[in-house]
């Protein structure tokens, strides 16, 4: 029998390196998207609690709890990455499974936030975007998920088909973000 | 403009899609006389002021909005979820 | 002429830049303007429509003279302000608007000839005849248009879009603005800082005396270096705000890269979208000019601009300087500029009988310049008092007329300023914009006190807006006088007075205009063309109004202005355009089987976002249509594969999954057997048809949806609207996975054959019968199968998580090959799904009916519908209307071609004879003869009868026979194998 081998949708995009940014794959893991059913959100949340020790995100949040985190991802729908969910999950919220539905991209350095507003119409700022956010928004042209873990990283997921629009659109803002610095242009914030 | 929605806050409106008035959200029943039809897919008052429209949080939650703004100011004076406006 | 070489206190190196191919030397710092001001070159250009000689007006980016090209290539921009451009090593700036040389312009013959080129020349002369307007007259007076040209070539050094946020934007970084954004910082605020210019502290100098400790001149830089070191606050110099928009949305562009040469990396300039809770305006005021016979001269600028051009430059622009001012505020800035080297010689003429002379200068009181010489820069100036005249020697003169506060922004969201009679200015209209707080010069307040109180109270009423409790710290101390003034607009005296230099626009022509009834503001504009150049009439609006009134005999108040819009400033398509050029204009999707469809050597055709192979070219193969037909036998023969993941998939999951569908679809799916997958039809609620698909039931509360390609995202929107706005009681959940699994179909008599030899487990007809579905494993990896069929033969799709979509893809085609089959495109796929009759987009292209392509059986009479009420309505069912058929050439060789029109053959091809039109077209290896699908009236009523298709566009005609539109395999006994 033969074997069929495993393709990352960045195979040969990543990682990047402008100026003080950087570009890489996030570990692919698992992704599973955790959809409650009508009225159930709170019973999911409670079956997610004791099965993998999170709850299930209020709208913008990620939560962290070991290697398996859960991200808000839009209207009644979160993503629980790092796992397969349990079975128990099954009865109170639908289970699909995302884990090669998207281009997982981490992007870090202190000029992280420069770079992702050439792009992302939203806040990032540390005031609007804490640590443990997730945000449903767009990069450039493309829908996408953004999380923050933390610091001068955020991570960001793009549909796989997208993946090479993606690093072309964050590899040319990065390199204009970099330019500033190189040329002694002004860099505002 | 600036639509506040429920789930992510107040976002650009280059996230989301207008689809036109809240009318499309109340449909007549099956058995409806043809006027009620054509008032439903047709007929739209044009209002200068306050007006209720649909809008789509595409590039962000997914979420339809119920959108109350003003034509005239452009003032945006609120938004709920279609479903918790449908119940 | 340079008196200081010094910027900003520091000594500044030489920088060498070209002016129409002279070197001009300059200094670190300079802009075009003030380099050439150093080297004594005041003329820059010719006027727009007489040609006139022109200089330098001012030192900001109100500038309406110096206009200038610079750069070469694809970088060039034409209309560049020489007032705004800063120079850099190797910087080529040319002049614009002459034909020859600037000194000897062949097009100032318009000059000579002003007298019949007043306003409305060219709605006058080139009305007749009507033959010449396109021919003759365009041509013509492009040619004689002036202002510079782009390069034509594409390419060049980008520029950027970027988002910005922040609590409080202050616009402008005079001191009013400084004060703001020192106010907001220290309340903890978040604050952006946008300064047009390329340093801080707009129109203060020495004239203004002391703030607190300081010399005026010197407190805005000083306080500017404590603000950018305090964390919360962003400093955007060389950013000029150029709209204002609903909810705190404001534009700006960044000259980020523009005094710099250009490079392969950092922007040109910067396009901003900038987000504030709360905003202040601190634009300050513009300087206002006399209109005065001959007052366009080169030589004659603003006296602002004069002190701005000495104080910062070290530029004195001339050795004999005049001022004409009629305010105390021009006293003020000569007297202080008389102390300083190269300033000795000054005359200021002032209309005031009682104006007082403040410093050491010659005053000339209650006179006024009526006339100029000098042919290619001002030489003498002509002055009268009472009743007697007297020349002056004089190679520039400043003009100071008060002040126009830049109330622009304002105007923006369609307020319209107030005109203030006591202070002869217009403000801005309280509450003209939500959250924007006029302080300052912008606001009408001149004395260097009331900018830092206005600009502090700004900030507290923002920061109180935004909920915030600030304290208000005590303001240094500062001078409250803002001197007087007095309004003179134009000056009685024969002879054509300026008021638009940009466009050559006169007090006479303004006059003339209301002569011949254009009386309104807005009708004066466009018959004058007063400020409707580049400037859009910064220095000249308020007074050509100012005249109108005057020649109405009505006030300014009621005259009103005409409209500010927004860009306050230029800006240039590449910076909105930014970031969309080539890859950048919309994302591309790859299918996970891109890089080994390459590898053969398929082009690609886009379909939507997607990329999908056309065809597979084989060895020998040279045309596309050769590969076609193969690839058609080929599936019809053996086996073909093709990458079909494109198409939108939806899993759809609850209790209610199955009568969600019933809602969605025209037929039935909660009675679908698990197992199994059905063709479903999907309507507007207009009664239209939306899209086609199948959708399979993988377990009881679990479907999983198909949608084309094209629609897939429309077709989500709509389920997401059907499932919160329609059906809320509904327990549903669905999310799209057509990125989770890459699909493949595998299509023809061996595709069995095929399947077996990756499946785990082989299948058999019993299992997988035709519309059966299931789990599987390939290569013991967990997926789907669905025996479906869009080519009309035995066919399979294979679904893979998306990772191993590459090594399933590479292994399929290979085993085909093995089979004597292969890849396949989407050419021979429009072929072989055109020889079943299926429809794509090209068919349901949103203004079709399930009855006009013969799918009315499936309306469901037992279940209400999306669309079923509409689309029972008496016109929609109309046997005359446009229905779906086949035609086939009634000569084999016939050329069949989408997008024809369909004629009786009797009829002459006119719109009234109109029967259809062709959608699709195909060359049937299969059959030898081109097929077509049409909707055609009557349609199947009208099978076996002869039709004519007229292609107007490529002159193609083709008698055809109106045929069933399934031309293969009628039964369909392939597919069911």
């Amino acid at each position: 029998m033969a074997e069929l081998i495993a393709t990352s949708p960045l195979r040969d995009l990543t990682p990047i390196t402008i100026g003080n940014v950087t570009l890489t794959e996030g570990i692919p893991g698992q992704v599973w998207a955790v959809l409650p059913w009508r009225g159930a959100t709170e019973a999911a949340s409670t079956a997610l609690q004791s099965a993998h020790g999170l709850p299930f995100p209020a709208p913008g949040n990620l939560h962290k709890a070991g290697s398996t985190r859960i991200a808000w991802a839009g209207l009644d729908q979160a993503f629980l990455l790092g796992t397969t969910p349990d079975t128990a999950l099954a009865a109170h919220a639908a289970l699909i499974d995302q884990s090669d539905a998207w281009a997982h991209l981490v992007l870090s350095g202190p000029a992280t936030r420069e770079v992702l507003a050439r792009l992302v119409p939203v806040d990032l700022a540390p005031a609007a975007c804490p640590k443990g956010s997730a945000r449903r928004t767009l990069l450039g042209h493309m829908s996408c998920l953004i999380l923050h873990p933390g610091g001068d990283t955020f991570e960001i997921l793009v549909f796989r088909s997208m993946a090479s629009s993606a690093v072309h659109d964050l590899t040319r803002a990065m390199t204009a973000v970099a330019a500033r610095d190189l040329r002694g242009a002004q860099t505002p914030g | 403009m600036l639509i506040p929605c429920p789930q992510c806050g107040p976002r650009d409106i280059r996230e989301f899609t207008c689809k036109g008035h809240e009318t499309y959200m109340h449909r007549p029943s099956p058995a409806a006389p043809p006027e009620a039809w054509d008032d439903h897919l047709h007929n739209r008052d044009n209002p200068a002021g306050p007006t209720r429209e649909m809008w789509h949080h595409v590039a962000g939650c997914g979420a339809w909005l119920v959108v109350e703004r003003n034509t005239v100011t452009h003032a945006v004076t609120g938004a709920m979820l279609a479903r918790e406006v449908a119940r | 002429m340079r008196v200081s070489s010094t910027w900003q206190g520091e000594s500044a190196a030489s920088v060498t830049f070209t002016f129409n191919g002279q070197r001009v030397t300059g200094r670190a710092g300079d802009t075009v303007a003030s380099a050439l001001l150093a080297n004594d070159i005041r003329l820059v250009g010719r006027s727009f429509k007489y040609h006139r000689p022109r200089g330098i007006l001012t030192a900001g980016s109100e500038e309406p003279n110096a206009l200038v090209t610079v750069g070469t290539g694809p970088d060039r921009m034409p209309n560049v302000r020489a007032t705004v451009q800063e120079i850099y090593q190797g910087l080529e700036v040319v002049s614009q608007n002459h034909i020859g040389p600037l000194h000897r312009d062949l097009m100032a013959v318009n000059d000579v000839l002003h007298p019949f080129l007043g306003a409305g020349f060219y709605y006058k002369t080139f009305m007749w005849p009507r033959s010449f307007w396109e021919r003759v007259y365009e041509p013509l007076i492009r040619r004689a248009a002036g202002l510079g040209a782009l390069s034509g070539e594409a390419g060049g050094a980008t520029s950027e879009k970027a988002y910005a946020f922040c609590d409080v934007l202050v616009i402008g970084a005079g001191i009013t603005g400084i004060m703001a954004a020192l106010t907001a910082a220290e309340a903890g605020a978040d604050v952006i800082l946008a300064e047009d210019a390329m340093v801080a502290g707009g129109q203060t100098g020495p004239q203004d005396g002391q703030i607190g400790d300081l010399a005026a001149g010197d407190w805005s830089q000083t306080r500017l270096d404590q603000l950018r070191a305090i964390p919360n606050v962003r400093v955007m110099l060389r950013t000029a705000v150029t709209g204002v928009y609903d909810d705190g949305s404001f534009a700006a562009l960044e000259r980020t890269g523009l005094h710099l040469p250009p490079g392969p990396d950092l922007p040109r300039e910067t396009f901003w979208r900038i987000r504030a809770k709360q905003a202040v305006l601190a634009t300050g005021a513009l300087e206002r000019p006399i209109a005065f016979p001959g007052n366009d001269r080169p030589g004659i600028m603003m006296t602002s601009a004069i002190a701005t051009y000495a104080e910062r430059f070290g530029v004195v622009p001339g050795r004999r300087i005049a001022v004409f001012a009629t305010c105390d505020h021009a006293h003020r800035t000569i007297a202080a500029l008389a102390r300083q080297q190269g300033f000795s010689k000054l005359t200021v003429i002032d209309p005031r009988p009682d104006a007082v002379a403040l410093g050491d200068y010659r005053l000339i009181a209650g006179a006024e310049v009526i006339g100029t010489r000098g042919r290619l820069g001002l030489r003498e100036i002509t002055i009268r008092k009472g009743g007697t005249e007297q020349r002056l020697e004089a190679d520039c003169l400043g003009l100071s007329g008060g002040w126009n506060p830049s109330v622009h922004l304002t105007c923006h969201l369609g307020a319209r300023p107030v005109w203030d009679e006591a202070r002869a200015m217009f403000l801005p209209a309280p509450g003209a914009v939500p959250g924007l707080h006029p302080a300052g010069a912008c606001n009408g307040t001149l004395s260097v006190a009331g900018c830092l109180r206005e600009g502090q109270a700004a900030a507290l009423t923002a920061l109180r807006a935004m909920g915030r409790k600030p304290r208000a710290p005590a303001l240094p101390d500062a001078s409250d006088d803002p001197g007087r003034g007095r309004t003179l607009w134009a000056v009685a005296a024969k002879g054509r007075a300026w008021l638009d230099f940009a466009n050559d626009v006169t007090t006479k022509d303004v006059k003339q205009a209301a002569q011949e009834g254009f009386t309104s503001v807005e009708h004066m504009k466009r018959y004058t063309t007063q400020g409707m150049a580049p400037d859009q009439g910064k220095s000249s609006n308020i007074g050509a109004l100012a005249i109108l009134a005057d020649a109405t005999g009505r006030t300014i108040s009621t005259t009103g202005t005409t409209t500010f819009r927004p860009p306050f400033v230029p800006v240039t398509l590449k910076a909105m355009g930014a970031g969309a050029e080539g890859k950048g204009f919309a994302p591309e999707r790859l299918t996970t089987s891109h890089a080994a469809t390459l590898a053969r050597g398929a082009p690609m055709i886009e379909a939507g976002l997607w990329y999908r192979p056309s065809y597979f070219p084989a060895k020998g193969e040279t045309t596309w249509q050769q590969s076609c037909d193969r690839e058609v036998r080929m599936v019809r023969a053996t086996v073909g594969v093709v990458d079909v993941s494109t198409l939108g998939k939806i899993e759809i999951m609850g209790q209610d999954a199955g009568a969600f569908l019933d809602f969605l679809y025209t037929n039935t799916f909660s009675t679908l057997p698990v197992g199994r997958a059905r063709y479903g039809l999907m309507l507007r609620e207009d009664g239209h048809v939306m899209d086609d698909g199948t959708s399979a039931r993988l377990a009881p509360e679990h479907f999983v949806m198909t949608t084309t390609t094209a629609a897939a995202g429309q077709v989500m929107a709509h389920m997401e609207f059907t499932a919160q706005a329609l059906r809320p009681d509904l327990d549903v959940r669905f999310l799209s996975v057509t990125e989770q699994w890459a699909q493949f179909s595998v299509a023809g008599p061996l595709s069995r054959e095929l399947m077996n030899s990756v499946l785990d487990d082989p299948i058999d007809d019993t299992a997988f019968p035709f519309m059966g579905c299931g789990a599987v494993k390939v290569h013991g990896i967990p997926a789907r199968l669905f025996r479906i069929s869009f080519s009309g033969e035995r066919a399979y799709e294979i679904a893979v998580p998306a990772r191993y979509g590459d090594a399933l893809y590479r292994d399929l085609v290979a085993r085909a090959e093995v089979l004597g089959g292969g890849a396949y495109g989407m050419e021979a796929l429009n072929v072989l799904r055109l020889e079943k009759g299926f429809i794509t987009h090209a068919e349901i292209h949103g203004r079709v009916t399930a009855f006009d392509i013969g799918m009315q059986g499936m309306l469901s009479g037992k279940k209400d519908f999306i669309g079923k009420a509409a689309a029972g309505r008496p016109g929609l069912l109309d046997p005359a209307r446009e229905r779906l058929v086949g035609l086939k050439p009634v000569d084999p060789d016939g050329v069949l071609t989408a997008g024809a029109r369909l004629f009786k053959p009797e009829d002459p091809p006119e719109a009234r004879n109109d029967q259809g039109y062709v959608t699709s077209v195909g060359q049937s290896p299969n059959l030898g003869h081109m097929i077509a699908l049409a909707f055609l009236r009557h349609g199947p009523e009208r099978e076996g009868h002869e039709i004519m298709m007229i292609d107007a566009l490529r002159g193609i005609r083709t008698k055809v026979e109106v045929v069933p539109p399934v031309f293969f395999d009628r039964e369909g006994g392939r597919a069911r194998g």
